[in-house]
């Protein structure tokens, strides 16, 4: 697979960490999530068959964190987003 | 139909125009005691022990496409029980127990082959942590034996003994493992669950659950509503689609596994290598391909194909141990559709609904398991409880803090 960084330009996908879906960025609220809250943040996901919004790590390049949507089906990737830019909290 | 030696030279001298379909092709009937979604090994293997051992014969196994097309005939056929923690060993030695008798039990050749497995040593903190696993194996009733340098120059004197990079310095062997001719699996478990009344209808894909009051009353198929009184799941690599159906989300990634066969050679390779200080293990089939895999490809993925990095790190861990792989040319490779659960361990136990039952995460390890999956899950759907080597095998382990993780990896399905 190649990955089109937006920075970099494409990229070999062996230069990258996986590191799971990029609902991963919505952390719960350690002020206020319930033991369930943790588990299910940790835990499940929602796997599906199709379009898959994912997080890659830059680890051989710029160490960059990327939002990749890929198609789990296919492997074709259809946006490329630096994670820093996607307004989510760290 | 009996099988035998007898049979098949009666059948010699007569134009071989006795042999039957080994199983029926029958129509859904209306309702079952038990429904098993997914005509695989495990699947095949729940719906033979429940009509065996558990006695019921009101049983239906529903596969979308043809039975043994999945997992079952896409793995590298290894069977061992070399694991380390409490949660596991038991069970995996349970199964390698089962597929020992398994031929005679379904009256079908399968090949079964304990040709032993061989897991090299290339360094002195590796050395430490297979004497523990050795152990471990022993103390649960299964074989382990730790060879040294010399003894597996006397086996395998081709390997690559004096690399300067991973020099192999002993190894644990397990000689009761080896490898099984994997869609005789499907088909003898097929055969012998059709031959107690069992019913395997194919071409038949589930599109939903009918569940009324918190119960599951029977599934909706592509062939119409088939009721139940029990659902048993057993669909690993396509876990999360199915569940989703009932409304759930598992502790489970898909993610694709690569396969590999070279060319048919002359016996070079007695049993089974694995490459320590990488992932790549290797067999020879009876057919004479070397039979070889290695790492998942680590991204999620439903496409039964992987990609060119993992394909590249295989050949290198061959290369590595084994420099005359080199000269073997590739004939096939392909993929496979993994569960893969959040600490590398699979799940047996019941839903939040009633009377639906799940089997699945079983990551790359569930061709070993297929027996005492199978066991284990009849158990389960005949008594609705565990069987006793698959206690540990449950969905709130997550929330309990009792993780079954043989790598100590964590919630990184991936790196399991």
């Amino acid at each position: 697979m190649i990955i089109n960084h937006p920075l970099l330009g494409p990229r070999d996908s062996a230069e990258f960490v996986y590191l799971g879906t990029a609902n991963l960025m919505d952390r719960p609220d350690p002020d206020t999530a319930t033991p369930e809250d943790w588990h299910d943040y940790a835990y499940l996901r929602d796997n599906p068959a199709g379009p898959h919004r994912e997080l890659w790590f830059h680890e051989g390049g710029d160490r960059s964190i990327l939002i990749v949507t890929r198609d789990t089906t296919t492997h074709e990737i259809s946006s490329v987003e630096l994670a820093r830019n996607s307004g989510a909290q760290a | 139909m009996r099988y035998s030696g007898f049979k098949v030279i009666k059948e010699a001298l007569t134009g071989h125009k006795g042999w039957l379909p080994a199983w029926r092709d029958p129509e859904p009937k209306a309702h079952y005691d038990i429904v098993i979604i997914g005509g695989g090994g495990h699947g095949l293997a729940t719906a033979h022990y429940l009509a065996s051992v558990y006695g019921q014969h009101r049983v239906a196994v529903i596969e979308k496409g043809w039975i043994g097309g999945g997992n079952v005939g896409r793995n590298t056929t290894i069977i061992r029980s070399n694991y380390l923690l409490d949660g596991n060993e038991p069970f995996y030695e349970f199964s390698l127990k089962l597929w020992e008798g398994l031929e005679q039990d379904l009256n079908y050749n399968a090949m079964v082959s304990q040709r032993g497995i061989m897991n090299l040593i290339h360094s002195d903190a590796q050395r430490d942590a297979f004497v523990r696993r050795g152990n471990a194996m022993i103390l649960n009733g299964a074989d382990a034996e730790l060879l040294s340098e010399a003894q597996i120059r006397q086996e395998y004197p081709f390997l690559n003994f004096d690399d300067a990079r991973f020099p192999i310095k002993g190894g644990l062997a397990q000689r009761r493992g080896g490898t099984v001719r994997h869609d005789a699996v499907a088909w003898g478990y097929a055969r012998a669950a059709d031959s107690r009344g069992v019913d395997i209808i194919q071409n038949c894909e589930v599109t939903g659950f009918r569940v009324e009051n918190g119960k599951c009353l029977g599934v909706e198929t592509s062939r119409g509503f088939i009721g139940a009184g029990r659902v048993g799941c057993a669909v690993a690599g396509n876990s999360s689609r199915l569940m989703a159906k009932a409304g759930m989300r598992l502790p489970i990634e898909s993610h694709v596994l690569q396969a590999f066969v070279s060319e048919g050679l002359k016996p070079v390779l007695p049993g089974v290598i694995t490459f320590g200080a990488g992932h790549f293990y290797v067999s020879q089939s009876d057919k004479g391909g070397l039979v070889f895999g290695g790492d998942i490809d680590g991204y999620n993925s439903y496409a039964q194909r992987g990609n060119l990095p993992v394909v590249e790190d295989v050949c290198e861990g061959g290369m590595a141990i084994m420099p005359m792989i080199g000269r073997a040319r590739l004939l096939r490779m392909w993929g496979g559709i993994m569960d893969m659960s959040m600490d590398g361990s699979p799940i047996i136990d019941r839903t939040h609904i009633d009377g639906l039952y799940f089997n699945g995460g079983w990551c790359y390890g569930g061709f070993k398991a297929t027996p005492a999956s199978g066991y284990a899950f009849a158990h389960l759907l005949a008594r609705d409880e565990p069987h006793e080597t698959a206690t540990a095998y449950r969905f709130d382990r997550f929330r309990t803090g009792h993780m079954i993780d043989e790598k100590g990896m964590g919630n990184q399905p991936n790196l399991h």
